[in-house]
């Protein structure tokens, strides 16, 4: 299963690939550190069902980090939500496959998001919506760490503590870097864990790459009435060795020795 | 016109009756229930209703994400915290996903008085009918407020309803139809027409008293809805040969840019007025001396319509 794991995450890795060098735009570095929060949660920690994605009792998932919709695009795909071949679509005319995730164009998406720290007040009333009569879903959202600077992000994060939404799990896509430059370089977070904790959430820390602990984190039973925070820390590019922890890497287009070389390393 | 009410009172009284028929209702607010009046809503309804604190920006998106499982939101602040601060969570998270969130706003304008020009919003209208998906109402008095939020409520999909906190005229009747997109026609008149929206409407009717004491004849169109704008009413007034429109908003953007933009394309070369705020912020006072110093009186109304007519 785990193995399986690793080679989901692989081919997502290698799709995301394929669709930035053939949208000759987008976002590789923080598509690619993503990568295993996503697969974590699409393989066994989410109530999804590809065949029916508006089934109402489905656990919510928000890209709140839109940009890295690429990742998201190849694990729907991947899953099932719809054919492959749409991949290579990504950013054009017409295209289910937006530059920032549209829930009424892309089967699977549940929110629109791309204007930073929305998705995550969009998942606030999920999560809300999830605690009325009648639902019993969850909502995971992941967040991007540039994207914490936005004051909407408090707002929300205020919010969850109050309405004790424990159905609600942020994890936050730490890779450290943004498009100026590092967090530190432009706007620290300071402790963004201590900051959560403040604010009322349970906190947990985890390898962002390591699929396992995100599963056991994002799966482990939550009746605290507390929100739950995972700070998952990752590297930005992760996979592609050049990519790895490059400010330059936010949203480039690959050319073709660039993207041969990824490809070489992401077949191994 | 003797009764008076402010038509945030009735859209509160409005939606807590919309709450007794509709259990998918919920209503959002922003630390001012009292205010806004969906606190008659909360009081009723404490498990459909949630306060966000003072923080418009999460309201707007989490109304959004309320929406989108499949209940009808009712999102309420005041016009320059929804329609302003909140723009751009209003345009994404509610129009640019077609989420079924009715953004409640109140205090637009002069008429919320002593609060003064921070306050004031004059680009509410403006900055909500550019917005794809959008429905922009803006009820003449307390009568017509109740019939426009059930009407938002029968549609999915985003709307904004301007609620003024001032106690206005009661222009319209229990009787008096109401749909959509469909301007009502309160005065017949053919020397020339008024348009008006909001709690203007009622001014424009003692204008058209006004204007009949000397013998004129002057259409009254209450223009409710400022999108999607009933353009063949538009076409009717200006068939009067002089067009006027009046808003307790910027001329800028609103109701007067609306009916602007019919009157020249449709190539009708009529003489056009817009009464209205001039490019200008508010400021504190009473109402009744705000109306005089920005020109939104019915002697405002009368002067503008003797100025087209001279035109004509």
């Amino acid at each position: 299963m785990e193995q399986n794991l690793e080679q989901f995450a692989r081919t997502v890795r290698n799709d995301v690939m394929d669709m930035l060098f053939a949208a000759q735009s987008g976002h590789p570095g923080g598509s690619l550190s993503c990568v295993e929060i996503l697969t974590a949660l699409y393989n066994g920690v989410m109530r999804i069902d590809p065949k029916n994605p508006h089934w109402g009792e489905r656990d919510r998932f928000v890209l709140s980090k839109g940009h890295a919709c690429p990742t998201l695009y190849a694990v729907l795909a991947e899953k099932g939500y719809f054919p492959k071949e749409e991949l290579k679509n990504l950013r054009q005319l017409h295209s289910m496959l937006q530059g920032h995730p549209d829930m009424n164009k892309c089967p699977g998406v549940d929110a629109s998001t791309g204007s930073l720290g929305q998705g995550m007040s969009m998942g606030l009333g999920f999560a809300l919506a999830g605690k009325r009569p009648g639902n019993d879903f969850r909502v995971f959202v992941v967040t991007g760490d540039g994207e914490s600077q936005e004051g909407i992000i408090w707002e929300a994060a205020m919010a969850a503590a109050h309405y004790k939404l424990d159905n609600l799990t942020v994890l936050l896509d730490h890779n450290g870097l943004q498009i100026d430059g590092s967090n530190d370089q432009v706007m620290s977070l300071g402790d963004i864990v201590a900051k959560y904790k403040a604010f009322g959430w349970e906190t947990v820390v985890v390898d962002g790459h390591d699929i396992a602990a995100i599963t056991a984190a994002a799966s482990a039973p939550n009746t605290s009435g507390k929100p739950r925070f995972i700070c998952c820390n990752t590297v930005k590019g992760k996979g592609v060795s050049f990519m790895e922890n490059q400010v330059g890497w936010h949203g480039k287009p690959i050319n073709q020795e660039q993207y041969e070389a990824a490809k070489r390393e992401l077949e191994v | 016109m003797a009764e008076k009410q402010s038509t945030r009172i009735a859209y509160g009284e409005a939606l807590k009756k919309l709450g007794a028929v509709d259990q998918k209702v919920l209503a959002c607010d922003a630390d001012l229930a009292h205010a806004t009046m969906s606190a008659y809503f909360a009081d009723e309804y404490p498990d459909r209703f949630y306060n966000f604190g003072i923080a418009e920006a999460d309201m707007m998106a989490a109304s959004a994400g309320l929406a989108q499982c499949g209940y009808t939101v009712f999102a309420n602040t005041f016009a320059i915290f929804g329609a302003g601060r909140a723009f751009e969570q209003v345009r994404n998270a509610i129009c640019y996903t077609n989420a079924n969130v009715k953004v409640a706003c109140s205090h637009a304008g002069p008429s919320c008085g002593e609060d003064g020009g921070s306050h004031q919003a004059v680009e509410d209208i403006s900055l909500m009918r550019t917005l794809p998906n959008m429905t922009v109402l803006v009820p003449a008095d307390a009568v017509e407020m109740e019939k426009a939020v059930f009407a938002a409520a029968k549609f999915n999909g985003p709307c904004y309803i301007r609620t003024g906190r001032l106690p206005t005229d009661i222009c319209t009747t229990a009787e008096t139809p109401f749909e959509i997109g469909k301007a009502n026609v309160l005065r017949e008149g053919t020397d020339a027409a008024i348009i008006a929206c909001g709690i203007m409407v009622p001014q424009a009717l003692l204008a058209a008293e006004a204007l009949a004491a000397k013998g004129l004849s002057v259409k009254i169109i209450d223009m409710h809805t400022i999108k999607p704008l009933d353009e063949e009413a538009v076409k009717a007034a200006a068939a009067t040969g002089a067009v006027v429109t009046a808003e307790e908003h910027s001329i800028i953007g609103g109701l007067g840019s609306a009916v602007a933009e019919v009157l020249a394309e449709s190539a009708c070369g009529v003489p056009f007025e817009r009464v209205g705020i001039k490019d200008r912020f508010g400021q504190s006072g009473k109402p009744a001396a705000l109306f005089e110093e920005y020109g939104l009186t019915d002697k405002a109304i009368t002067e503008a319509v003797l100025r087209v007519l001279a035109k004509k």
